[in-house]
């Protein structure tokens, strides 16, 4: 067994346990942590297939920008544990035979898709950030800056919101 | 044998993880007792003097103290998180030493079982993204510790923090995009390197010539990068997370004995990243100020030159030392301090190697001396100046010069 195979598992399994707690965490704050060792733990995989680029913006954006505004909204809000309802005893029954249907799903699209997950095509592709960044200014200039548009258009929603109550 | 020169790799990296670590948490020691000595000048006072010459053993007194001191948990506390902050904290601070490089060549006529020894734990090529990746996360360790104490002030300084280090990233990390697109790589190596192009200091980023063309100073990058460096470190004039006057301690007014210490060593260390970070991206990392031309090369007994006066000194001064124990210690490292800067005369292959790493350690401790002289003489700024300086000062101007140099650069050529 390669080093890089244990560190996969064990990336995995940090993935798997990390979600799983984020589902079953009663506590906002502690599920929130679960999802920042589940995005720590994805950073981790890419970084193994050679996306070293991904992996670097997975943690900044999603583990440090993303998430840091999540722990920070449930710190003001001051959410407590969260309460069972009847409804979310029903959403929870309801739940599993969803979840696992959907599992079934993602599993058989893996299974035919085989090849091509076992063994990514282009490993280290992505690890220069010179051809991933002319990949993005050439081929996907125009869906690239439409995602900046968009992130553009929020930016100013939200000031628009923010500044409602001086008028 | 066998098992050695197999995993040589990975048996050198431990033990240069176990080094780097020692060196750091010692530095990070003598940190505090150079600064508590130089803000006690700043303000006429003498500082650390009775436990050892000079204070000297004053850091280990205070690492006793620490470990000796009783440990309660507040009472209601999230205990999970309550331990887990203050150690999620100093492990991304020390994480980040790791990919500092310390010096170019490897350590000549030395291979630790085939493997040749650098002066750096890793040297990935997006080193600085990295170091980005643990500045993101670093929120956490004191946001955290703010809502786990389950108390009022800590929960108000954790907050403040969160938004001051979300505020000032965005400017840190917009204002070293100009020296990006200058060396056209993330790795901190290669950024040093992109600055040898043009004799001595001329060539750092500060500067920016690049051998060809018009210079394309840095010297906005630089205050922007500096300026929000220090509010991501929380350290004064933008430590409104522990503000004293209004929030006790902030985040860590609940936290005692060992816990608190590792929130203190990871705010030093993380003093230490932003230095060597300042010395790599703007001022030319490991190289010399001086051009490499034969003119110059009696800049190279610099080391020599510095040592055995400061140990002249430090005898001198120990002579005249108050107590017994200075009059014995300070002359032993007076002693000490000429035989190495002899022994760099006399040794000249060692003399050239440390050559790199006398800049750059030179470097950083200048830039320590800035970080300290801010704290002794400038005062607090209030919340709302911390914010307008964030947003309406640092994030345009450091946009504004993303643009320019993209400008400039484009119009010299690489």
């Amino acid at each position: 067994m390669s080093a890089s195979l244990i560190i996969f598992f064990l990336l995995a399994a940090l993935a798997i346990l990390g979600a799983a707690s984020l589902i079953f965490q009663r506590h906002p704050i502690h599920a929130a942590l679960s999802l920042i060792v589940v995005m720590v733990a994805l950073a981790g995989l890419y970084l193994l297939m050679g996306a070293e680029f991904v992996a670097a913006v997975q943690i900044i954006v999603y583990g440090g920008a993303i998430m840091v505004l999540f722990v920070f909204v449930i710190m003001l809000l001051n959410a407590g544990v969260e309460e069972r309802t009847n409804f979310s005893k029903m959403a929870s029954i309801a739940g599993w035979p969803l979840a696992l249907a959907l599992t079934g799903v993602l599993a058989a699209a893996m299974v035919r898709a085989g090849p091509t997950v076992a063994n990514p095509a282009n490993p280290g592709m992505l690890s220069d950030t010179a051809t991933l960044s002319t990949l993005l200014f050439t081929d996907f200039v125009y869906p690239f800056e439409l995602t900046s548009f968009l992130v553009l258009v929020a930016i100013l929603g939200a000031m628009v919101l923010a500044q409602r109550e001086q008028k | 044998m066998n098992f050695l020169t197999q995993n040589a790799f990975w048996i050198l990296s431990i033990i240069k993880i176990l080094l780097l670590l020692f060196i750091v948490l010692t530095v990070n020691a003598y940190l505090t007792w150079f600064e508590r000595k130089l803000v006690a000048h700043i303000q006429s006072r003498w500082g650390p003097h009775r436990v050892g010459p000079h204070g000297l053993l004053q850091p280990a007194a205070d690492g006793l103290k620490f470990l000796f001191k009783e440990d309660p948990t507040p009472a209601g506390a999230d205990k999970l998180v309550y331990y887990l902050a203050p150690f999620l904290a100093l492990a991304l601070a020390l994480t980040a030493i790791a990919v500092i490089p310390f010096g170019p060549k490897p350590i000549p006529f030395f291979n630790f079982f085939g493997q040749p020894v650098y002066l750096w734990v890793a040297n990935p090529d997006i080193s600085l993204l990295i170091l980005f990746a643990i500045t993101a996360l670093s929120v956490y360790g004191v946001a955290l510790a703010g809502w786990a104490s389950n108390s009022k002030y800590p929960l108000l300084g954790g907050l403040r923090s969160s938004a001051q280090m979300i505020s000032y990233e965005l400017a840190l990390t917009m204002s070293v995009v100009g020296v990006l697109l200058m060396s056209n790589s993330f790795s901190l190596s290669q950024i040093i390197n992109a600055q040898s192009y043009a004799p001595g200091v001329l060539g750092w980023n500060i500067i920016g010539f690049s051998g060809r063309g018009f210079p394309v100073p840095q010297v906005l990058g630089f205050l922007c990068f500096f300026i929000a460096a220090i509010a991501e470190t929380n350290r004064a004039p933008f430590d409104l997370p522990e503000a004293e006057s209004e929030l006790v301690a902030g985040f860590h007014t609940e936290y005692a004995s060992f816990k608190f210490a590792m929130f203190f060593i990871a705010e030093y260390t993380a003093m230490i990243t932003v230095s060597c970070l300042v010395a790599i991206l703007f001022f030319g990392g490991w190289l010399s100020p001086f051009p490499a031309t034969a003119f110059w090369q009696f800049t190279h007994y610099l080391p020599s030159v510095t040592l055995i006066p400061f140990g002249l000194w430090v005898i001198w001064d120990g002579i005249h030392y108050e107590t017994i124990v200075g009059k014995l210690v300070l002359p032993v490292i007076g002693f000490v301090m000429i035989v190495l800067g002899s022994a760099l005369i006399a040794l000249p292959a060692v003399n050239e190697f440390i050559q790199p790493t006398f800049w750059l350690l030179a470097k950083i401790f200048v830039v320590l001396f800035f970080y300290v002289w801010a704290r002794g003489t400038l005062p607090r700024l209030r919340y709302d100046q911390l914010m307008n300086m964030g947003w309406k000062v640092l994030l345009p101007v450091s946009i504004a010069n993303v643009i320019l140099t993209a400008g400039a650069v484009l119009l010299r050529g690489h």
